[in-house]
């Protein structure tokens, strides 16, 4: 925007998001090159405000990055005691034997939002600058090489026009820019078109996770206690399924993810997680319990097949925003950290070396790490779910993992990304749904509300339609507004189904990042709103 | 004319709190925390003070953990001069915060201490008075407009019914409410700045003033919830339930 006004610095390295991946990597680069200046940006409010996992993580990335983390009172506090499969039907379920790769014995149960405070405060010590509050909002490249990142303009009114209070955004430049934005990132997604970093894999595939957080009666806590849900409420194609971890003071993660690829232009993914609550398997736990906090990100599916070239002139993709998320594990965490860490290394070595414009030994050292053998093996496993539904899935997966243990001759594609298969909704069955009972169960804008989301009003929306037009053609006339169902968060409202026009209630959003993903034509662009807004997760989360 | 602005770090205003399991206050363990609205509006003005050459320096001073310097840092970020941390354990109650003030402003020396009129914690609306007290200063309290002349301010107050302005002699004390001004952002240049200005940290006990507390609290419990509004037909339908069941009028 204001190009001339802004004022700019230089560092070593520019880290992009302050999740578990892009921590790491700052940790570990100043591990390596105690010299090197590093700063670190993120678009919540402070580090942790917009993580949203489950979490049950292993310890190996950590194990390596800091061995003595216990000592340091790192907050991984409940260990995995006891693991749960259930099938379910509407009213009964079954359990099924737990698959090798969802064995949790030695994990832990986390607030992963808690572990990024401790992992940025360990960051600081080590002379991280770190400045929440500031998105990445633009590139800065020359001569076909990036070097940096500016962050936006802050008070620029709704209209576009600078307001009394406008800041100008910053330049941070840098010689190798990492990008950790976590999945969908909406700079890496500028960078994969800018150096045509998917050419050649296949197209990435997500998944929606939602989550609440409930605080339940002591004698029904069962700290460890991990239980995973596939089936109802989900038909058979839709992949999907609930996890529900006791962890922490009488705190229970419960969440619902399902996958991207659903067909059902009626599916809506939040009221599916919350008519799965009045199933015996999870109401048991829940009941009695109070409800403490709310919030709903994407995470990638594609796995192996679906990682982009993960460099470029002048940075690299790390963590989620490069795919490295295990699926049949439902686990991320530490994958995001170890690519992170051979990010560092990679770029500590180039720092060393003459600082080439591309690090690509990052790839190298990627493919020969157990990052790359995990995924290897793993990679069957969520499309075979696309291809033979949930059971048929199941039983691929047992015979691909445990028979052929991740080493079957062959791999499995994504033959399409996710916006494309949406079906019209004439061709699609309705969904009938229950109305929430306000204890157990709740409606969307009192679920929005206990994620403390918020966003400065009078600036710019930072959800655009790249064609306006085509929502009333495309988004109604064929799909009836599929947005107002996937989104999490109320964001998109047709109040009018007579005269329907779309409304953006964009102060609520959760950046989540589905809209991006699915509106069936690309049609809706998540950009970065002025930093500080979104969620804001409180430990817990 | 040297300027002292006390900040206080609160449960930022976008959280909603949550009362302790045990009743024994509101959560604030992992919550985010911000500085107080009204004591950034307090700064804001500070800085004006200072950008239409009336104030030469600001000293800002929060009471509290170790990490209220994240709010002093965001203070000189907006462009204070220079931080003081007392550092005390448990948030002291306006009395001993007002104390403490007392104790720097005999050895700082400013003219004008400008604060917020209350903080959204527990809204107290009492260190600035009390300060005042403290040190037989004249206050302007609930200020929507300062204005400096020479060796006097001029305050217009927000009272009940309308707006009131006074002349103040200084040294004064001003309390700031809502409508002042629209404080600007901390912009990321400035935070980077402001890592390098100094920030000075002292103990309460290092000051001589008795923290202890003066109030005990016996329980915390969250507001009881809001019953539905009910819909009536007419006038005189309000009228009568207002009298006879509200009994309000
Ligand atoms: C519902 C759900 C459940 C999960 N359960 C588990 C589990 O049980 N175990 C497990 O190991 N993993 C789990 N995962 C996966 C795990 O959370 C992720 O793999 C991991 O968080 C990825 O880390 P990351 O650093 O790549 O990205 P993220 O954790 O997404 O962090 C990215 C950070 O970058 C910030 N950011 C993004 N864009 C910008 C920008 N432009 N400027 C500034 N900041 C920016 C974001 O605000 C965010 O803080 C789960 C994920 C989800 C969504
Ligand atoms: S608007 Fe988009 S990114 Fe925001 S919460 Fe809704 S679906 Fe998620």
């Amino acid at each position: 925007m204001s190009g001339t006004a802004r004022e700019a610095m230089e560092f070593d390295v520019v880290v992009v998001g302050g999740g578990p991946s892009g921590l790491a990597a700052a940790i570990r680069l100043k591990q390596l090159a105690p010299e090197a200046s590093v700063c670190l940006l993120e678009k919540g409010g402070e580090i942790g405000a917009h993580i949203l996992s489950g979490a049950v993580i292993e310890t190996r990335a950590l194990d390596e990055l800091i061995p003595d983390w216990k000592e340091k009172g790192a907050p991984l506090r409940t260990p995995a005691t006891e693991d749960r499969m259930l099938f379910l039907w509407k009213k009964r379920s079954v359990s099924l034997p737990t698959p090798p790769q969802m064995h949790n014995t030695g994990n832990y149960i986390v607030s992963l939002g808690e572990v990024c405070r401790w992992l940025a405060a360990q960051a600081e010590e080590l002379g991280v600058e770190i400045y929440p509050g500031f998105a990445a909002a633009e590139l800065l490249e020359e001569d076909g090489r990036v070097v940096g990142v500016a962050t936006g303009d802050m008070g620029i009114g709704r209209n576009g026009e600078p307001g009394p209070n406008h800041a100008p955004g910053m330049e941070l430049r840098a010689s190798y820019t990492l990008f950790a934005e976590g999945c969908r990132g909406s700079l890496a997604k500028q960078l994969m078109q800018r150096f045509g970093l998917r050419e050649g894999v296949d197209p990435q595939t997500y998944g929606l996770g939602i989550k609440e957080l409930w605080e339940i009666p002591k004698e029904r806590h069962r700290p460890g206690l991990i239980q995973h849900t596939m089936g109802w409420p989900l038909d058979k194609h839709t992949y999907g399924g609930s996890w529900l971890y006791h962890f922490g003071d009488n705190l229970v993660s419960y969440g619902f993810v399902v996958g991207l690829d659903y067909r059902n232009t009626w599916l809506s993914p939040f009221d599916e997680m919350q008519r799965l609550k009045n199933h015996p398997a999870v109401r048991r736990h829940l009941e009695g319990g109070k409800r403490l906090s709310y919030g709903a990100r994407a995470l990638s599916e594609g796995g192996l097949q679906s990682v982009p070239r993960l460099s470029f002139p002048g940075g690299l993709l790390i963590g989620d925003t490069a795919g490295f998320l295990n699926v049949p594990k439902i686990k991320g965490t530490h994958t995001a950290m170890k690519s992170g860490m051979l990010a560092a290394e990679a770029v500590a070595e180039a720092l060393e070396k003459g600082r080439p414009a591309e690090p690509r030994s990052f790839t190298r050292r990627v493919r020969r790490s157990w990052l790359w053998d995990e995924l290897r093996r793993a990679r069957n496993v969520r499309p075979a779910f696309a291809r033979y539904g949930q059971l048929g899935g199941f039983i691929y997966s047992a015979v691909d993992t445990v028979l052929l243990r991740g080493r079957a001759p062959w791999t499995l594609h994504h033959p399409h990304t996710d916006h494309a298969v949406l079906e019209p909704a004439d061709a699609a069955a309705p969904i009938a749904y229950p109305k929430p009972d306000g204890k157990l169960t709740f409606d969307k804008l009192s679920s929005v509300f206990l994620s403390n989301t918020n966003h400065e009003e009078d600036q710019p929306v930072h959800l655009r339609l790249r064609d306006p037009g085509r929502w009333r053609t495309v988004n109604w006339d064929r799909f009836r507004s599929p947005e107002s169902r996937y989104c999490p968060a109320g964001v998109y409202e047709v109040p009018d189904p007579d005269a329907p026009e779309l409304r953006i209630n964009a102060q609520n959003c959760v950046h989540c990042k589905t809209c991006d993903i699915k509106d069936p034509t690309e049609n809706i662009d998540w950009s970065a709103p002025e930093g500080g807004g979104g969620p804001n997760y409180p430990v817990g989360m | 004319m040297k300027l002292l602005v006390p900040v206080k770090r609160v449960i930022d205003y976008n959280v909603k709190p949550r009362v302790k399991a045990d009743n024994s206050g509101v959560e604030t363990a992992g919550v985010k925390m911000s500085m107080n609205p009204f004591d950034e509006i307090a700064v804001e003005e500070a800085v004006r003070l200072k950008e239409k050459g009336v104030a030469t320096e600001i000293v800002v001073v929060s009471v509290g953990a170790a990490q209220a310097a994240d709010t002093l840092r965001t203070a000189m970020a907006m462009g204070a001069d220079r931080a003081i941390l007392v550092q005390a354990e448990e948030a002291p109650e306006p009395l001993a915060v007002a104390k403490i003030l007392r104790a720097l402003v005999e050895r700082e020396q400013p003219r004008l201490v400008l604060m917020g009129k209350q903080a959204i914690d527990d809204d107290m609306n009492a260190t600035g008075q009390m300060l005042a007290g403290l040190l037989g200063w004249g206050q302007g309290t609930f200020a929507s407009k300062i204005e400096a002349g020479g060796d006097a301010l001029s305050v217009t107050r927000e009272v009940d019914g309308g707006l009131e302005t006074i002349s103040l002699v200084l040294p004064a004390i001003v309390t700031v409410d809502l409508r002042l001004n629209e404080p600007r952002y901390a912009s990321l240049p400035n935070i980077m700045k402001a890592r390098k200005k100094p920030l000075e940290t002292i103990a309460a006990a290092g000051l001589g003033v008795d923290v202890a507390p003066r109030l005990q609290t016996l329980r915390v419990v969250e507001p009881p919830e809001r019953k539905a509004g009910i819909r009536v037909g007419s006038v005189a339908e309000l009228v009568n339930k207002l009298r006879d069941e509200a009994r309000v009028i």
